[in-house]
């Protein structure tokens, strides 16, 4: 069966078999808002205009960008896996220290210390940098650890727990105390990585100033571009054989052994990729929001990222993307509006949404227009 | 006539008691007086303690506290408040007021022109604290004894002092002070220009396992000390023979903090081996279940400290019931409303209690504030038992192990002696045979949950008495006891125990070796690389589940 779907799929030209012609239009219009409209409307609308775009408004788009990437990656291990990680923060985060070393580098002597060092290191009296410091001034360098950092964590990470066939909520609960554990490490001073209070106060990033109009569209653009063209990716992957064979595992993972298939290495494989992908997203998230600090490892975080694509919609990877600018929209609404609050609808979207609407928002208009 | 001679009878009778008080009272009246001109001291003695050289007057503090007059005592407090002056042989103590007072009659005297202060140089002021020590030794109240001792450890003691603390060490009926002195007196034994006695000494001071007599000893290695090699090896035996024993304290510290560790941690562990265990919930609303708990306790103190001040001591255990009624029925409320619709779907289970934590979270910091709390520990929980001096084991800590223990039992009796219990392993078993048979599972489910609820419940009053309360209470707790359970295996209430007390102490020891925060990523990557060994955890149901 499988075998002839895969054929059936095989005879489609590539180009269709990633969207329908429907959804290449809402693809195309999307790159045209990204960067076309939102670069027009906040660089060169007037800022009395009601079509200005706000600096604000930019950088939450910019951020909610982020927390999309977040939950495209959660998608491909949880809606067509069945992976259920609660650590996906922890990648997130490891990839936004890993940009935020480079930044803190290029800070060079403007901080309150006029060091070489960052102003935590003088703090804690460090002469010196430590090791795993060693080539972060280099853009290039630091662009590698942000994909190598989360890639090796996960790659030995799941290599263990999937070879001992860890699974279901197990997993969920060992990867929840695995960011859990690296909270607490990051927590401390003596790690290295500014402590309680993180990275933050960037100046730069390759030479040029980051708190202007342009490098902040810039970096929206790239975020936006990176969203699209890993959406790209992962629609490609889950329409792929290889794709195929994770939804196998999903469904029924001892059919999937039993036909042949290692499923280790299918799970390890877009485990790695997803962790990757997150670690992509929290190195645009740091420069964007301006700073990173552990509570990003906090297990209630990385429980958030899992209800972002449970909201819009598991296991069709556009879901995921709206789930995550809902609930963040939302967020933002709340915490301004109503701060006491939040925690209450944030609370009753995680019941309503496994309650109510296991195939979230999306499986919600599919059924609406199905019934039309 | 009859009447009127008992009358009379009565009346004798009634002066012959009346004369006998007063013949007592009298009598004992001028036998205090008696007692009390007998025991005080000559005026040769004031003048001798008060006045002279330096030397003359240790050697009549000396005397004075050989001769065991528990009255001088003020004398000697006076001395070294300063306020003793004198004038030619006429001692007078000064009080605050300024008045002069003869201490030989103990009536207010006039202070001659001439009288001087009498000045204590430091070793005459040590002589007058250890005095007073050593008379304090023979008061009845043990408290004002341990003082006393504490006083003699500290000073300075030479061996002039051997036959007074020998008889100290005689007299002394309670076994620690009995050691302590004894200690004290081989400290004096140990300068002692009698090889033999030094070797006994050295020897002696092997039991001890305070700090102090460590250094004494080190200090009596050191150049100018000890010559003789005998002793020498006397006292760096000892002095090894000290460190084993600190040792020892405080690996049992380290095993104590341990299982007290693995006790609360069995607690919280325990109500998730009977809902995720047992039912298959992963419940991560637990925590904040326990944080229901602990604020209950909170509720419960506020009430006995408005309406019952004087039982404010008993409202721990009048917050055992309370905390457990409180989170069961909660727990039976969410098991009705949210958690019945998602049996079998373990993850969308652990997503929607997620939400409902959030939510009891949130509701905690609008109804009692986001800051902590203040729970405090009945008077019959504070403080601990001193061991030795670097082990010290409290009492709040002592009732949660066996506050544990206790509920660990009842719970295991309610799971395999009651009904309700073999509906819960039937359930958790084969649900649809269960069923089959009768079994009213829906209100099984309901009842084992709220149970697991209310045992979580439980665990917040024991933590209630160990650490802040606040509403991020559950969360420090949450993952530390799924760990236990993981660890433990699923549907095993032994898992849970081992597990518990294993991490516990093993957490513990790792702390005192390399910080909390590294021995918890230790601990956590160790319990991966256990999983690797055993998928099922420690203990395992046996059967054709395996995949479940």
């Amino acid at each position: 069966m499988l075998d002839v779907t895969v054929n059936a799929l095989h005879s489609q030209s590539l180009l269709l078999r990633l969207f329908g012609v429907k959804g290449w239009a809402g693809f195309v219009a999307a790159l045209i808002v990204i960067c076309v409209v939102f670069p027009a409307l906040n660089l060169l609308m007037p800022a009395t205009s009601v079509l200005h775009i706000s600096d604000y408004t930019v950088a939450l788009c910019g951020k909610i960008l982020c927390y999309a990437i977040v939950a495209l990656a959660m998608d491909l291990v949880w809606g067509y896996t069945g992976i259920l990680s609660l650590g996906h923060g922890l990648f997130f985060a490891l990839g936004g220290y890993a940009f935020g070393m480079y930044l803190m580098r290029q800070i060079g002597h403007n901080g309150n210390y006029q060091s070489d060092l960052p102003d935590f290191m003088v703090f804690l009296d460090w002469k010196e940098y430590p090791w795993f410091w060693a080539f972060t001034d280099h853009f290039w360098y630091a662009a590698l650890l942000v994909v190598l950092v989360p890639g090796v964590l996960a790659l030995v990470f799941g290599y263990f727990a999937f070879r001992s066939r860890i699974k279901g909520v197990y997993l969920s609960i060992i990867t929840q105390a695995l960011t859990y554990a690296f909270m607490l490490l990051f927590f401390r001073n003596e790690t290295g990585f500014g402590g309680n209070n993180g990275f933050t106060d960037f100046k730069r990033i390759v030479g040029i100033p980051i708190a202007t109009g342009e490098m902040r569209m810039t970096l929206f653009v790239i975020t936006g571009l990176m969203l699209l063209v890993l959406l790209l990716m992962a629609r490609f992957i889950v329409n792929s054989k290889f794709g195929r064979v994770l939804t196998a595992i999903r469904d029924a993972e001892g059919r999937a052994m039993f036909s042949g298939y290692t499923t280790l290495h299918y799970k390890l494989a877009i485990w790695t990729l997803s962790a990757v992908i997150c670690g992509i997203a929290g190195a645009l998230y740091v420069p964007q929001v301006g700073i990173i600090n552990p509570s990003e490892m906090s297990p209630a975080s990385s429980i958030e990222i899992a209800i972002w694509a449970a909201v819009g919609g598991r296991g069709t990877l556009i879901g995921p993307l709206l789930g995550a600018g809902i609930v963040n929209g939302a967020k933002s609404f709340f915490t301004v509006a109503f701060p006491e609050y939040w925690l209450y609808f944030l609370g009753l979207i995680f019941i309503l949404v496994t309650l109510f609407l296991p195939a979230g928002v999306l499986g919600l208009l599919q059924k609406l227009r199905r019934k039309h | 006539m009859q009447k009127w001679g008992i009358m009379r009878n009565w009346a004798i009778r009634c002066v012959v008691i009346i004369w006998r008080s007063v013949v007592l009272i009298v009598l004992s009246c001028s036998g205090f007086a008696l007692s009390e001109k007998a025991s005080a001291l000559s005026a040769e003695d004031y003048a001798a303690l008060a006045g002279g050289d330096n030397d003359a007057r240790i050697a009549a503090i000396g005397k004075v506290v050989a001769g065991g007059d528990s009255s001088a005592k003020n004398f000697l407090q006076a001395l070294l408040d300063d306020s003793v002056k004198i004038a030619g042989d006429k001692v007078f103590v000064v009080d605050s007021s300024g008045k002069a007072i003869d201490p030989i009659t103990g009536a207010e005297a006039t202070l001659p022109a001439n009288a001087e202060d009498v000045i204590n140089n430091n070793r005459v002021r040590s002589e007058l604290e250890a005095g007073i020590a050593f008379l304090n030794l023979q008061m009845e109240d043990r408290g004002a004894r341990a003082a006393a001792v504490k006083t003699l450890q500290d000073a300075d003691i030479d061996e002039n002092k051997t036959a007074l603390l020998e008889r100290a060490v005689a007299q002394e009926k309670d076994k620690e002070l009995h050691d302590t002195l004894l200690q004290i007196l081989a400290g004096v034994q140990l300068q002692s220009t009698d090889k033999n006695t030094r070797l006994a000494a050295a020897k002696m001071l092997s039991e001890s396992t305070n700090q102090n007599i460590k250094q004494m000893l080190s200090t009596r290695l050191a150049e100018g000390g000890e010559s003789d090699a005998d002793v020498r090896t006397a006292i760096q035996n000892s002095i090894a023979a000290i460190d084993r024993h600190l040792q020892i304290y405080d690996y049992i510290g380290r095993v104590f903090t341990g299982i007290s560790l693995g006790s609360i941690l069995l607690l919280a562990a325990l109500g998730l081996a009977i809902t995720y265990g047992l039912m298959g919930v992963i419940n991560m609303a637990h925590g904040e279940m326990m944080m229901l708990g602990a604020y209950s306790t909170f509720v419960v103190q506020n009430f006995f400290r408005t309406h019952f001040p004087a039982m404010f001591d008993a409202y721990i255990i009048a917050a055992i019931p309370v905390a457990f009624v409180v989170t069961g029925v909660i727990g039976m409320a969410l098991e009705r409303t949210v958690i019945r619709f998602l049996y079998g779907r373990p993850l969308e289970t652990l997503l929607a209690t997620w939400g409902i934590s959030l939510m009891l979270m949130q509701t905690v910091r609008t109804v009692f504030g986001a800051q902590n709390v203040q729970v405090e520990n009945p008077s019959w929980l504070s403080g601990g038992i001193d061991v030795a001096a670097n082990l010290t084991l409290p009492y709040n800590r002592i009732a949660i192990i066996i506050f544990s223990a206790a509920v660990l039992l009842l719970m295991w009796l309610l799971l395999t002696k009651t009904r309700l219990g073999l509906f819960v392993r039937a359930v958790t078993q084969n649900r649809g045979m269960a069923r089959c048979v009768g079994v009213n599972t829906t209100s099984v489910d309901m009842r084992a949950f709220g149970l697991g609820s209310a045992v979580a419940g439980l665990a917040g009053v024991a933590l209630s008495q160990v650490t802040n309360v606040g509403p991020d209470l559950g969360s420090n707790y949450i993952v530390d006891s799924f760990m236990v359970v993981v660890l433990g295996g699923v549907g095993q209430l032994a898992g849970a125990v081992y597990a518990a007390l294993g991490l516990g102490i093993i957490s513990k020891f790792l702390e005192g070796i390399s910080g909390a925060v590294l021995a918890k990523i230790i601990v956590l990557v160790f319990i991966i690389i256990f999983i690797q060994k055993r998928p099922q955890g420690l203990f395992a149901l046996k059967g054709r589940s395996a995949d479940a």
